[in-house]
């Protein structure tokens, strides 16, 4: 089993939805956030390009985070998601380093938090909290193992693209193209 | 044209700022860090050579300042971690993968190690001295017969614990700044050098003071070699690493470092200890001082330059 997800930035609006959805979903402190919409605008008016990304934790299949950990509180879990046990974590700051897409942030309580893609959702059959709530259907999220998934479907039909490639973190959120 | 903004999320003040998590504490921790690998290298050094008469200082007291340095340098590391009661846990895994394990349990092994040295020449440094408990007493005999393979030991945990200060930071791939293999001997390099200074700083002998300048010179210029061959492998490198070496090359650190840590911390004092091994009167303590000042610089200038720097995408 390996879960991904795919992000059609062609049909994202930049709404938020999947922003304020996963912060009541995790409970996630005020002021901080595991998920944020990026708008990227390239040119010059009137001739401008936009590209919206929902973004989040990559959950890589070669995650410098966990490599830096010292502890191995930031650990793979099934299906490689990327996790963290806040009672191992020791607040050093080595992952949130070591991120090339800045998914990480320090919790007020002292352990680093970020995107678990909903495991405790996820591995009960529901999709993550932004999935589900996204009014465009722009997320898709799935078993990549699985061909018929959404996400795996996805990524068939369509172009995709990934985030910073050359970071050689093999990250496993796809854009669509 | 390329404009950037974010709809949500990183415009959050409580997020951006986390994100240059780390402050002070890292950079006065990887200098101290640095300054006691160095003792602790000409300890074991002179003591394997058997020059222990010839180099009292570098062997014997310049080693009193590494327990106390690597204590403070603990703590430091201590009030940089956000979550500090769970700090054990670093203790309850091996992580070979990960430098901050292998940092963590180098000094498990050197601070104890560092504490035996310098304790077994404390009868020495105060006459009269007595440890009071047999146990005591009979530990530092066999501390003193045992001298030579404790000094193999302080070759080769110093060595692992000043390259480690420089592969903490090269470790990480995400800011491009850091993320160079010379980092590890440049941080190894200048903890030798800094080390070196404080031997000469604090000797009275002659002959030492002439040696350990000497010493230094030469590290001074591998530095030198080092920092030239890190920037010539930024500019010849990726966008993201091109654009890291800008910083120093006319961006906001350029006359921080080059007049800070190149001009006062390396060339400068080196051309004082040119003269002073002519025969030029100088107090030793004048480079020797621009040294540790600009090895600090240069860790604060890393550490604080390195987190601004990121993958573009």
């Amino acid at each position: 089993m390996r879960y991904a997800m795919a992000v059609d930035t062609k049909k994202c609006v930049g709404c938020s939805d999947c922003v304020v959805a996963c912060q009541a979903e995790n409970k996630v402190p005020i002021g901080f956030c595991r998920d944020w919409v990026v708008e990227i605008v390239t040119g010059k008016f009137p001739e401008v390009k936009v590209e919206l990304r929902s973004e989040r934790c990559n959950h890589c299949k070669n995650s410098p985070c966990v490599r830096c950990c010292p502890t191995g509180a930031s650990h793979y879990s099934d299906g490689g998601i990327v996790m963290v046990n806040g009672d191992d974590c020791i607040g050093c700051g080595a992952c949130i380093q070591s991120c090339p897409y800045d998914a990480r942030y320090s919790h007020p309580e002292g352990f680093v938090d970020k995107c678990t893609f909903c495991q405790h959702r996820v591995t009960r059959g529901y999709k993550p909290a932004c999935v589900s709530v996204c009014p465009t259907n722009c997320l898709y999220f799935g078993d990549l193992d699985n061909p018929k998934s959404d996400v795996s479907v996805a990524l068939q039909k369509r172009k995709y693209k990934v985030l910073a490639p050359e970071a050689g973190t093999k990250p496993q959120v796809y854009f669509l193209i | 044209m390329k404009e950037e903004f974010f709809v949500s999320g990183r415009n959050i003040p409580n997020i951006d700022p986390s994100l240059h998590i780390w402050h002070w504490q890292i950079p006065a921790y990887l200098f101290l860090g640095g300054l006691a690998a160095g003792i602790l290298f000409f300890a074991g050094l002179y003591t394997v050579l058997g020059k222990e008469k010839e180099m009292p200082t570098a062997v014997k007291w310049s080693t009193f300042i590494v327990p106390f340095a690597l204590a403070i340098g603990l703590f430091f590391l201590f009030l940089d971690l956000k979550h500090k009661m769970y700090f054990w846990k670093l203790y309850t895994v091996i992580r070979l993968e990960s430098p901050m394990g292998w940092g963590a349990w180098t000094l498990m092994i050197i601070t104890p190690l560092s504490l035996i040295w310098s304790a077994s020449y404390l009868k020495e440094l105060i006459p009269g001295w007595n440890w009071k408990f047999e146990i005591l007493n009979k530990f530092e005999v066999f501390v003193i017969k045992n001298r030579k393979y404790i000094a193999w030991l302080l070759i080769v945990y110093s060595a692992i614990l000043g390259i480690y200060t420089g592969i903490l930071l090269s470790a990480f791939n995400a800011r491009p700044l850091w993320n160079t293999s010379i980092l590890g001997p440049l941080f190894l390099t200048s903890g030798l050098s800094t080390g070196a200074v404080t031997i000469m700083w604090m000797s009275k002998n002659h002959l030492e003071r002439k040696m350990m300048s000497k010493i230094d010179l030469i590290l001074i210029g591998i530095e030198l070699f080092l920092i030239t061959h890190l920037f010539m492998g930024f500019l010849a490198s990726t966008e993201v690493q091109i654009e890291s070496a800008q910083l120093f090359l006319g961006g906001a650190y350029t006359y921080l470092f080059w007049g800070g840590v190149v001009g006062f911390g390396l060339i400068v004092p080196f051309l004082l200890e040119v003269l002073e091994l002519r025969g030029v009167k100088i107090p030793a303590a004048i480079p020797a001082i621009m040294i540790i000042i600009g090895g600090l610089l240069f860790r604060f200038v890393m550490v604080d330059a390195g987190q601004l720097t990121r993958y573009l995408y």
